[in-house]
């Protein structure tokens, strides 16, 4: 099966049924996305498809066939996506596990609404759980990222 | 019998009537007045006592069917034999609104911006909410979770193209007798047809993922077949509402 990962054409010998997730960390190495529940319900494991994001614990490889995967590692060549940046001068992380999932979704929010009122922050990041209880300072780096 | 009486009731009040009268008119007179009265009298009773006539004829006593089991759907020929066809009509809504009514389908129907879950109709968990195109809103689409069918190991339910219903056409809380309404309203069913409608209840995969909801979900009675038909014979008597009832779940 034929894939377009972060930029990049891979192949990969996969059960079309299989998780997304599975492949990306398992068959090509990609472990910044994060295996949380595997019910789509903490969104750990946010990735784009088509600059959508979608739980790659549940989305089966094929609907990702013929679309443009992003993972967190692909979001920015070098790292410095705006919310990355706006991520590390809060220092929004504490232990950090569910970051890559926040920040993907909180990158297609902005992709689709550039200045977000926070009900729209809190609307979109409603499916991101977060253990440590990060989430105001989730929400002041979106606003940062956002420049409102 | 009514008539019957009624005849010998008014014959005795037109005797009584003219033997009042008749006290007080010449002798010579009696007789003729005498052969009159028995001559109205017979008329009038030859009246009353004849074929019914004025109303049209009662309508034919009609049973409605038994009832079927809970996971079943009476077919349309099940409800023939009511009349008048208004009455049918009605009947065969009310068969069909078993489905309408079902947690299943209202879920999805909600009249806010809360998709539901379950059978008592929870709010879903992780909080989705309707967004512009009954569709989510970004990070947080139907599509971002719910795929094109059933997860059997995460329990995600999915179907193709899942989204909520748009909210002018909610049914969570409301009667069959208000969804028929608003159902057959243009204004509130999406400027459809009724037999487009028909279409999408008989033919779309979203409306037939509920006949196989996955992972030990309930699912509504019958089949989406049995439903379009049902549907169907409700157009074709006259897609009359059921008269209002109470508010149901």
């Amino acid at each position: 099966m034929k894939l377009d990962v972060n930029g990049q054409a891979r192949e990969v010998e996969a059960d079309p049924e299989m998780p997304l997730l599975w492949v990306l960390r398992d068959l090509l190495g990609l472990t910044g996305t994060k295996y949380g529940c595997g019910e789509a319900l903490c969104g750990a494991c946010t990735v784009h498809l088509d600059g959508n994001a979608v739980r790659s614990c549940v989305t089966p490889v094929r609907r990702a066939a013929g679309k443009k995967i992003v993972t967190i590692e692909g979001l920015s060549p070098r790292g410095d996506h705006p919310l990355q940046q706006a991520w590390a001068e809060l220092g929004v992380p504490q232990c950090g596990f569910c970051q890559a999932g926040q920040i993907m979704s909180a990158a297609a929010l902005l992709a689709a609404s550039p200045k977000p009122t926070d009900e729209e922050i809190d609307r979109s990041l409603a499916g991101n759980l977060c253990r440590c209880g990060t989430y105001v300072r989730i929400r002041a780096a979106v606003r940062k990222a956002a420049g409102v | 019998m009514q008539p019957r009486s009624s005849a010998v009731l008014s014959a005795a009040a037109v005797r009584a009537l003219c033997g009042a009268a008749a006290g007080s008119i010449a002798g010579d007179v009696r007789p003729r007045l005498a052969r009159l009265v028995r001559f109205a009298s017979l008329a009038l009773f030859t009246a009353c006592s004849g074929p019914a006539p004025g109303p049209a004829a009662a309508p034919r006593p009609s049973a409605p069917p038994a009832p079927a089991a809970p996971d079943k759907l009476l077919p349309p020929s099940a409800f023939a034999s009511i009349e008048p066809p208004a009455a049918r009509s009605q009947a065969l809504f009310a068969e069909a609104s078993r489905v309408l009514l079902h947690a299943r389908c209202v879920n999805c129907h909600p009249p806010d911006d809360s998709p539901r879950q379950g059978d008592a109709h929870a709010f879903h968990d992780p909080p989705a909410v309707r967004g512009p195109a009954d569709r989510g809103v970004p990070a947080m689409q139907c599509g971002s979770c719910h795929q094109d069918q059933n997860l059997p190991y995460a329990r995600v339910p999915g179907a193709p193209d899942w989204h909520l219903a748009p909210v002018e056409m909610a049914w969570l809380g409301r009667s069959s007798a208000q969804i028929c309404a608003q159902l057959s309203d243009p204004r509130r069913n999406g400027q459809k047809t009724l037999a487009q409608i028909q279409h999408h209840l008989a033919h779309d995969a979203l409306v037939g993922w509920g006949w196989g909801p996955g992972h030990g979900r309930s699912a509504p009675p019958g089949s989406q077949v049995e439903l379009g038909a049902l549907f169907q014979a409700w157009i074709d008597t006259g897609a009359v509402c059921p008269a209002g009832e109470e508010k149901r779940p």
